[in-house]
């Protein structure tokens, strides 16, 4: 069965006034369908960029994204996004801020279903009780919620995150990543998430790509090999520790900063040099060439 | 007590207002052809109440017509300039410009353009006057639309309509409103200008000019008051329509 998210040799430049800007170049990734695919990279590697191209909002200069077997060329109603600022309507109540999508790809559907699939995720995610709220007069972490709320609610086959739990405080942030694995349990959607939080990546993905610096390439792709069911205790295990060491490292190399690890100048960068060498099976080489 | 306080202090500032003008009047012991005061207004308005009525009204309509034509046509030039970065820089100067011309200066020109057409003319001048804060904060309110909220519906095949108008329009409105109740107060500048500069104008424009040829203070002021009492009407019909289609914008107060 072929991959429901196939990305083949993107690179895309924008045009600036100091002329073109590269910010990927030839990004390979495959995300096979019900699976959860975390991104990490530097800082403005052009990661936001990627969740444009696969939600069809922009044509990449070069290469092809495929989403279920159909080249994408334009925006999809099977997409769903949400981003770190909530962009929540203000005007609407929290129900009606869910149901948004449901009355542009589904307007003949009756009102009393939308209400009903928009409560049944208000309960899922524990919004139930502020369906009649307005965003105002919720907190950060609430207000997120519903905004997943929304990016699902008309069942997508995709879900585009981009650093969605970004601006949350530590403790709302694990909540959420919570709600995620279990809204995920209960109707199972291909996940696209564009982070900075390598934790986040770990307990989330099952596969975990680091993007080169800019311009972007698959720099390493991390295979978690996790159960799906994690509990937050799975990251204080050696594995997943392993795993955030090996991670960090190729962050480290993505930021250009490879060489002070690799000299050994400083006695603390070789210390986290052997996890960088170890082989694991759980761990797969860049794939760079992969079609 | 919410109520005795909304209604109550405002009204309790305009008493306090008029009887510092009647001491200051009676203190420098002015004859009422030098400066009126406000106990020579109720015989003002006893001795032409009719004229008051048909006047004032006939300011007012003018007033709504040229705001309503500075709504709809600010509305959709302030569409243009959002939506358009060519339109909005090639506009910019021209808008602001145009409403650099002290409009006094166009009451002659109206005249002679649409010569006798003296409701035509009024109107005209309050739209002109009036347009302008509502098209640039349309045009600003729409081009400050974070890509975000775009997205969330462009994202979904919505059309730019349909983006429009679920979206671009509701969070604009605050800021129209806001350029409305600026508006509201220039078109009635805009009205009362023509009507006291053409010769044998209507409304209370005029009123004020015969009061003026006539040696009347007390029916000059009386004019000014009732422009301030329309003013008034107007603006809070238009705070009114605030709070029906952009009260989400009001926080809370704690």
């Amino acid at each position: 069965m072929p991959d429901l998210i196939d990305i083949r040799g993107v690179s895309h430049a924008y045009r600036t006034p100091a002329g073109p800007l590269p910010v990927l170049e030839d990004l390979n990734i495959s995300v096979p369908e019900a699976t959860f695919c975390a991104v990490v990279g530097p800082s403005g590697c052009g990661k936001s960029t990627l969740t444009r191209l696969v939600a069809g909002l922009m044509k990449p200069d070069r290469g092809e994204v495929w989403l279920h077997g159909e080249r994408v060329t334009s925006p999809r109603r099977t997409v769903g996004m949400a981003f770190q600022n909530p962009v929540l309507l203000e005007w609407r109540t929290i129900l009606e801020n869910v149901i948004l999508p449901l009355e542009i790809v589904a307007p003949r559907m009756p009102r009393k279903d939308r209400v009903e699939r928009a409560m049944a995720l208000l309960e899922m995610v524990g919004l139930r009780g502020f369906e009649a709220k307005r965003p105002s007069q919720l907190s950060g972490g609430m207000r997120q919620r519903a905004s997943l709320c929304r990016a699902i609610v008309h069942r997508p086959d995709v879900l585009i995150m981009d650093e969605p739990f970004g601006a949350l405080d530590n403790f709302t942030r694990e909540d959420l990543w919570q709600t995620m694995r279990d809204l995920r349990a209960a109707e199972p959607f291909t996940c696209v998430l564009i982070t900075h939080d390598l934790r986040e990546s770990v307990f989330l993905g099952d596969q975990v790509i680091v993007l080169s610096g800019r311009p972007a390439s698959t720099q390493f792709i991390l295979n978690v090999g996790l159960p799906a069911d994690r509990r937050i205790d799975v990251l204080y295990t050696p594995e997943a520790t392993d795993m955030l060491h090996l991670l960090r490292d190729q962050i480290r190399i993505a930021q250009g900063r490879e060489e002070t690890v690799a000299g050994g100048a400083a006695p603390r960068d070789g210390q986290a040099a052997p996890a960088r060498d170890r082989t694991s099976p759980a761990l797969s080489p860049r794939d760079g060439g992969a079609r | 007590m919410d109520l005795l306080h909304r209604i109550g202090v405002p009204l309790a500032a305009i008493l306090i207002f008029l009887a510092l003008w009647e001491g200051i009047v009676w203190w420098n012991g002015w004859p009422n052809y030098k400066m009126a005061s406000p106990s020579d207004l109720p015989p003002a308005y006893a001795r032409y109440w009719q004229l008051f009525l048909t006047m004032g009204w006939q300011t007012l309509w003018r007033t709504v017509a040229g705001l309503g034509l500075a709504v709809v046509f600010g509305t959709l030039l302030g569409m243009v300039m959002g939506f358009s970065r060519t339109a909005r820089d090639g506009l910019y100067p021209l808008l602001v410009g145009f409403n650099a011309i002290p409009k006094a200066t166009l009451v002659p020109v109206l005249a002679l353009i649409f010569i006798g057409q003296h409701d035509f003319n009024t109107v005209l001048m309050a739209f002109l006057i009036s347009f302008f804060p509502i098209a640039v904060s349309v045009g600003i309110g729409l081009s400050t639309l974070e890509p975000e909220y775009r997205d969330i519906l462009r994202s979904l095949g919505a059309s730019k309509l349909t983006i429009f108008w679920k979206i671009a329009l509701p969070k604009t409105l605050p800021e129209f409103f806001g350029a409305l109740k600026v508006s509201v107060t220039l078109a009635f500048i805009g009205t009362n200008l023509v009507e006291i500069v053409s010769p044998h104008g209507r409304g209370l424009g005029a009123l004020f000019k015969s009061g003026e040829t006539n040696g009347d203070y007390p029916l000059m002021f009386a004019v000014l008051i009732a422009l301030a009492f329309l003013g008034i009407l107007l603006y809070y019909a238009v705070v009114a329509l605030e709070r029906i289609f952009a009260g989400w914008a009001e926080r809370p107060q704690h």
